[in-house]
């Protein structure tokens, strides 16, 4: 029971300093209507199949994320707070507090990049909503578990922006691999079931990643 | 700050041969001792002798590289996770939130704790107690260093610790500030375990016992 | 140690000297002849060496994993040493594999890089082995280094398994044995040969192992040498 309310107390502390400050959001979404600009420009009038497409659209996710994602971890390491919420919460504490945020992040951040697609490409046209619905969440969930762990990772490095994504990208692959293929089956709208295998994919990857990243947390936050 | 009052729990904290290297060089090491309620402790040493690894290391936010402490709660054996709540701790690189105000710090980092119900009483008794009441409602990010420093105690005292750890107690603190810390400082040792880090020979004097860090010079 | 040496240089010699000279005949006659593989040749002769460097590159990473895992058990620095001696190791034959393997896909299949499974993996292996390294050199003290490395290289193998199942979903495979033939589109190699090849294989992956782990103990005792000096400077 402790553990759920302190959990919840770190989500709670997170979001407030997010509103507050608008380290991550701003930048995020930002980044979201620049790269999507970039790819506008270079294929304006092109016709662009679903496998372009969904390739894209995930592209778009994963810069952006790496752009943001290490924020939760990053900003406590810059401020001297890290030994604070140490001495505070206990490491699974910390950890599910922080990829509950990042999940929400993560989240938010797929969903404005779909309203964006759907809006500025015309052949981004979601013909199986349900495999696109599963997809961006189990997606986006296994994304933030992933990303999580990484940046708790790179808090403790000297260069933390550039190696986010070299180390997050090796780690990503397979998850990413997956729900390009299963949004490419959205956009040709196949039937659900075509897409179950996928789905198994990235759930097993989320369960995974996060009870790895829950028994190595330990070793990452404690010095 | 009084009526809060100690809960009175039994504690010690026994330190086993404990020695930290960093970049595979032995910081201290054989560090041996054992403290029961009520106690003090000094930690002196030289500049880089690692007091403060020390202090971090009793406060279980490190780990050493040999040897061990135990912790022991009403005369059973505890983990840290357990004894963390006992434990107060002031320390140069203990940092409070910047863009919360004072009030909201000791709310949000209590409410993380968990362990006790939230107590507006007692932070408006710390809070006074250390001079900052007036500005409850300012951003950490514009307090003084020295008011940062007295919001550290308040944070520290909130959950009564029965193990107060103090490094470098009086650091960027004024008269009026050092003054609140001696009392503070006086009741703690009589009602619970205080141990100072620190390099000050008056600060280490507030302390029963004594013990020095730092390898031999070579 | 000298036995493990000498053997290595023994067996991995046999395997030059008879991977490149026995001759290939339409219709082997004795133990001395390889058969003709259409399509392929003389270029079959690249999997003596491909694929045991390959093999060596997978099992440093495996060995840097296993030193890392007793690192955060015991946090004894010297098992650091033996994990990023066997990762430097590891990336070194990775990369032997990809240019052996994009030269030889180059005359095979036409160009030098074709993502297939196979060569998606062992990319994928060597950007693991890049992000670890990149990882080591950005962090301050030895016993980080050591720690959040070893973090890394667990989490990257958790992530192995997957490949093994997502590879043959999302690409069609090239290597010998994929055509027509799933399991051969798996990272995993699946290898069917005549006897006399297949002991020379053989032979080669026992060979190029144990000269993996001759390298091996080398680098780490002179890792430890190093790591000897450098705290007598101080």
């Amino acid at each position: 029971m402790n553990f759920i309310v302190s959990t919840w107390a770190i989500v709670v502390k997170d979001v407030r300093s997010e509103l507050r400050t608008r380290y991550a959001l701003n930048a995020l979404l930002m980044f979201v209507v620049t790269s999507v600009a970039t790819i506008l420009f270079a294929l304006r009038d092109d016709e662009l199949s679903p496998e372009i497409l969904s390739g894209m659209f995930w592209v778009v996710i994963f810069f952006t994320a790496m752009s943001g994602l290490s924020r939760i971890f990053v900003s406590e390491e810059e401020r001297g707070t890290t030994l604070t919420l140490q001495l505070v919460a206990s490491p699974s504490v910390v950890y599910f507090g922080k990829l509950l945020f990042n999940s929400g992040l993560t989240l938010i951040l797929s969903s404005a990049v779909t309203v964006l697609y759907v809006v500025v490409f015309p052949a981004f046209v979601i013909k199986s909503p349900l495999i696109f619905g599963f997809t961006v969440f189990l997606g986006s969930l296994g994304f933030a578990s992933a990303a999580t762990i990484i940046a708790a990772v790179i808090a403790k490095a000297n260069t933390k922006g550039t190696l986010y994504p070299v180390l997050s990208f090796p780690i990503l692959i397979p998850l990413l691999m997956t729900v390009m293929k299963s949004t490419a089956r959205a956009l040709d709208g196949e039937l659900f079931t075509a897409a179950l295998g996928e789905f198994q994919i990235l759930v097993s990857y989320l369960l995974v990643m996060t009870a790895g990243s829950y028994l190595l947390f330990d070793y990452v936050w404690k010095e | 700050m009084e009526s809060g009052g100690h809960s009175m729990n039994r504690v010690t904290i026994t330190a086993h041969d404990v020695a930290k290297d960093f970049n595979r060089r032995q910081i201290f090491r054989d560090i041996s001792f054992s403290l029961s309620l009520p106690s003090s402790l000094a930690i002196t040493g030289k500049n880089g002798a690692g007091k403060s690894t020390l202090s971090k290391i009793l406060a279980g936010l490190i780990g050493s590289t040999r040897g061990s402490i135990t912790y022991t709660l009403n005369d059973k054996q505890v983990g840290i996770e357990k004894f963390k709540h006992s434990i107060g701790f002031v320390s140069p690189y203990l940092n409070l939130y910047d863009e919360f105000t004072a009030l909201e710090n000791l709310q949000l980092l209590s409410r993380i704790r968990a362990t006790t119900q939230q107590n507006e009483g007692r932070m408006k008794d710390l809070l006074s107690l250390v001079n900052l009441w007036q500005r409850r409602d300012d951003l950490v990010g514009t307090f003084s260093s020295g008011m940062k420093q007295r919001l550290k105690y308040a944070f520290a005292l909130l959950h009564n610790p029965n193990v107060l750890i103090l490094d470098e107690p009086t650091s960027s603190l004024d008269e009026e500030g050092i003054e609140f810390v001696q009392r503070i400082v006086r009741q703690q040792k009589e009602e619970g375990v205080l141990i100072v880090a620190t390099n000050d020979k008056e600060e280490a004097g507030w302390c029963a016992k004594e013990i020095h860090v730092g390898m031999p010079e070579r | 140690m000298k036995a493990v040496k000498y053997l290595s240089i023994i067996l991995v010699t046999f395997v030059i000297i008879a991977g490149i000279a026995i001759p290939m005949v339409p219709e082997p006659q004795s133990l001395f002849e390889f058969p003709i593989i259409p399509g392929l040749e003389d270029k079959a002769r690249n999997i003596f060496f491909h694929v045991p460097v390959a093999w060596t590159s997978v099992l440093g990473f495996l060995v840097a994993l296993y030193y890392g895992f007793k690192y955060l058990r015991t946090k004894n620095l010297d098992y650091d040493i033996q994990s990023v001696s066997s990762a430097g190791l590891g990336m070194m034959f990775c990369l032997l594999a990809t240019v052996t393997g994009s030269i030889w896909a180059k005359f095979n299949w036409g160009s030098f890089w074709n993502w297939d499974p196979r060569e998606t993996s062992i990319f994928i292996l060597l950007l693991i082995y890049g992000a670890y390294f990149a990882l080591r050199s950005a962090l301050g003290s030895d016993e980080a280094r050591a720690r959040l490395s070893a973090v890394y290289a667990i989490l990257a193998g958790l992530t192995a398994p997957f490949f093994i199942f997502i590879m043959p979903r999302i690409v069609g495979g090239l290597h010998p044995g994929a055509k027509g033939d799933t399991s051969g589109s798996t990272p995993v190699a699946q290898l069917h040969m005549p006897p006399n090849m297949r002991f020379v294989f053989f032979v080669s992956l026992i060979g190029f192992s144990l000269l993996f782990i001759w390298l091996l103990n080398v680098r780490i005792r002179a890792a430890r040498v190093e790591h000897q000096l450098s705290i007598k400077d101080h």
